[in-house]
């Protein structure tokens, strides 16, 4: 992977307001942050509930987690490719990591789907209400996400700029945290049990 | 090419001037102005409570039902949509991009779209008065499982659109936020470093990460209520039987609930304190002609408090019952809290010490916040011992503290702020004589207020409760001081009438500001035009050279050195720093 900067591009970030973006997005994920790691406490707080009942994670998860990794990497890529002066490829890199991104979302609302069609629904069972609740959260974030993915793609056609190059790299860190957080959320949602966190609380 | 670049949104008709403006200023008033009208509506509320309280049965329609909404309503009002929005929202907006020397906000658009959000979330929170069963009545905290119940008022809509109306705040306060830490960290001018900017960026810079973290636990447990009320899930409802009915809820937890609010609930009492210590520390300095005492320490002090406001949440839920380990921590903590408070209090005492004290209207307030914040927070000690927090947590002297200490405090370096920064943002002066005035009745007033509510506490006299009749351990004379209390409380009410009155006739007919009326030395009160125009400085940023706090600098030829007078005129900050001349900002 190329990642040097083409002597064209100059300092990087480009200038003030790229900087700006730059930590305004850093700041947006210590707030998401924030957000996924109370929904996770919450999500162990209540498992020790009499009611719980774990479910099973259909197959599809893992097809899931690998369109986000894919995603995440051809944005990272297409980053790269961006700062390296190499346009087209850039472009193409960024459209097909929009694509995953969004075949991730097919993906998890095909998932609901098997659920329910398994009678596994949001009401009844904690588990099951945890599990349509923070996946549905990540899935805003991810849309959320593509609407700026979709902002970048736009002005793609005719750019060949430092300042694009700088809104995928924006994009590429944003996927990689949208990467980080769905990881913590499936690793929750498949190894975290009620024997864990008692374990874990030391009232096991 | 950057000055072009900067004013590229620079206002062309009265609409985005005026309403659609992305100009911080603008923004800033539009905060100011819908904050201060809701909290008007939460003044009304606090009015008809206490109209209960004082005369008893007197009043055909505040019934049970409507009591219980006039408190929830007064206490989420006056909390969130009134100082939070005001000290972030309008406080933050004006203050930060002038004192720090930038244009504006980073994100313009996203800052108008903040305060357009905000409005937002007031308008569904004012339309809770008029769904069927009115707004809800659950108490500001809207414990589970007695918010979404039949029995309580507003159980149907009204707590619905209160949790819709939350979650439209945090999205607001998020877009906000996000603002005002960028800014700060990316948009200061040359020299203007992080330990050269005044501690009102700083109270309003923490308490604005506070926020960024801590509502997301609101988030949370807004989400998952309004999952159990509207979908019947089970995050926080326990099986149960309600009014003959056996629920459809099962297995959750209440004391979850519990935790996520008061997660959110405890930093929210710095969100608004930390900015109201900035404030306060920087009036101090004007106008007693004195440099802040212990500047770094004051800042250390605003960031340690941040940081520990995260972990002494449980001290609200000591009558929840807990290990008591926990509580042992929970109460550590909590007592540990007052050693950087003490020390902010300790050097404002210092600051004013052999100060060349000026008794203006913005002074008085400041004044009043000190005591008004000592007397609260030492309160705050007794009840964050578990054992003396048990016995009084569900009486008047925790209405009396908690009011002392985040309501009427706060609210006098509201009004200390405004009265001293209206001429900056309005090119008039307010009216001294009128300033004095409300200053008066409302410091007085309130002491009135709640100073009599501790003794009433320390009786047992019970707080949340619609009437006292038939409780034989409260003697008659405590309701003779629920009456005294009740008299001086609308009062102070009608008292606020003279600073809305104040507000109204000195922005168009007050006297005429100065550029600088209190020869202050930090940047907002040097921009080349009063009120600042749309970009702040004109073509050339400002470049900063020393602190914020020179003042009565010996053998300089006025009292005050302004923050970007040329190195040579001295002034330069007593502490030690990298480099007295100009150092690294942000890049102009």
């Amino acid at each position: 992977m190329n990642t040097t900067v083409a002597p064209s591009l100059g300092s990087w970030p480009p200038d003030r307001r790229a900087a700006s973006t730059g930590t305004g997005l850093w700041v947006f994920m210590g707030v998401a942050t924030a957000l996924f790691s109370l929904f996770i406490l919450a999500y162990a707080m209540r498992m020790s509930g009499g009611d719980w009942s774990p479910i099973a994670m259909p197959w599809q998860l893992w097809l899931s987690t690998a369109l986000l990794v894919a995603s995440s990497a051809l944005l990272q890529r297409a980053g790269a490719a961006a700062r390296g002066g190499r346009w087209a490829v850039a472009r193409a890199q960024l459209w097909a990591g929009g694509a995953c991104a969004l075949a991730f979302v097919g993906g998890q609302l095909w998932v609901w789907q098997i659920l329910q069609a398994a009678q596994v629904m949001p009401v009844g069972n904690p588990a099951a209400s945890f599990f349509y609740l923070l996946t549905a959260m990540h899935g805003l974030h991810v849309i959320g996400g593509l609407v700026g993915w979709g902002s970048t793609v736009r002005g793609a056609r005719h750019a060949a700029s430092p300042a694009f190059a700088w809104r995928i790299a924006l994009c590429a860190r944003y996927w990689h945290f949208l990467l980080a957080v769905w990881g913590g959320l499936f690793a929750a949602l498949v190894w975290l049990t009620p024997e864990t966190v008692r374990w874990i609380c030391g009232t096991g | 090419m950057a000055y072009v670049q900067d004013t590229a949104h620079h206002p062309r008709s009265f609409w985005t001037q005026y309403v659609w403006s992305q100009d911080h200023k603008v923004i800033a008033v539009q905060y100011a102005c819908t904050a201060i009208t809701v909290g008007l509506v939460g003044l009304v509320l606090s009015n008809l409570m206490r109209l209960q309280l004082g005369f008893p049965g007197q009043f055909a329609f505040i019934n049970a039902e409507r009591y219980y909404q006039f408190v929830t309503m007064h206490g989420m009002i006056m909390v969130i949509y009134l100082l939070t929005a005001l000290f972030l929202g309008g406080f933050g907006n004006y203050l930060i991009p002038l004192m720090v020397g930038a244009r504006d906000m980073v994100f313009p658009y996203l800052n108008m779209l903040s305060f357009w959000v905000y409005l937002l979330s007031v308008l569904v929170l004012m339309a809770s008065f008029f769904v069927p069963g009115g707004p809800t009545g659950a108490g500001w905290t809207l414990y589970p499982p007695q918010a979404i119940l039949p029995g309580t008022p507003g159980h149907d809509w009204g707590i619905i659109t209160m949790l819709v109306s939350l979650l439209i705040f945090i999205v607001a306060t998020t877009m906000g936020g996000l603002n005002y830490v960028t800014t700060v960290l990316q948009a200061r001018c040359e020299g203007m470093t992080l330990l050269r900017m005044p501690l009102s960026v700083w109270g309003i810079f923490v308490a604005t990460i506070l926020a960024l973290l801590a509502f997301p636990a609101l988030f949370v447990s807004g989400v998952m209520m309004m999952l159990d009320k509207t979908l019947g899930t089970s995050f926080f409802m326990p099986a149960l039987v309600s009014m003959g009915q056996v629920s459809g809820h099962k297995g959750g937890s209440p004391l979850l609930f519990q935790h996520l609010f008061w997660f959110f609930g405890h930093p929210e009492v710095y969100i608004v304190a930390l900015p109201a210590f900035g404030v306060v520390s920087d009036l101090i300095s004007v106008h007693a002609r004195k440099a802040i005492f212990g500047y770094r320490m004051m800042v250390w002090a605003i960031v340690v408090i941040g940081g520990l406001s995260f972990i002494v949440w449980a001290h609200h839920m000591f009558v929840s019952g807990m290990n008591p380990w926990f509580g042992f921590f929970f109460a550590t903590s909590t007592l540990i809290i007052a050693v950087p408070t003490a020390i902010k209090v300790y050097n404002w005492v210092l600051t004013l010490w052999r100060g060349d004290i000026h008794l203006t209207v913005p002074m008085l307030f400041t004044l009043a916040f000190i005591l008004t914040f000592l007397a609260g927070g030492l309160t705050g000690l007794f009840l964050g011992n578990v054992s003396v927090d048990i016995p009084l947590s569900g009486t008047y002297f925790v209405v009396a503290h908690f009011h002392m200490v985040m309501g009427v405090a706060p609210l006098l370096v509201v009004f200390g702020g405004i009265y001293h920064w209206f001429p900056k943002v309005t090119g008039r002066m307010l009216d001294d004589r009128i300033g004095k005035l409300h200053f008066w009745i409302t410091f007085i007033g309130t002491y009135l207020i709640y100073f009599p509510m501790h003794y009433l506490g320390v009786l047992g006299m019970p707080r949340r409760y619609y009437n006292f009749d038939g409780y034989q351990f409260i003697p008659a004379s405590a309701q003779t001081l629920n009456t005294f209390i009740t008299v001086v409380a609308l009062v102070v009410g009608a008292a606020q009438l003279l600073f809305i009155f104040n507000l109204a006739w000195s922005t168009f007919r007050g006297r005429q500001a100065p550029p600088n009326p209190w020869r202050a030395a930090s940047l907002e009160w040097q921009t080349p035009a009063t009120p600042p125009p749309h970009g702040n400085w004109g073509p050339q940023l400002p470049v900063v050279y020393r602190w914020a706090y020179a003042y009565s600098v010996p053998d300089a030829p006025q009292d005050f050195i302004t923050q970007n007078a040329p190195p040579e005129a001295g002034g330069q900050e007593l502490e030690p720093h990298g480099n007295p001349g100009r150092t690294k900002g942000a890049v102009t």
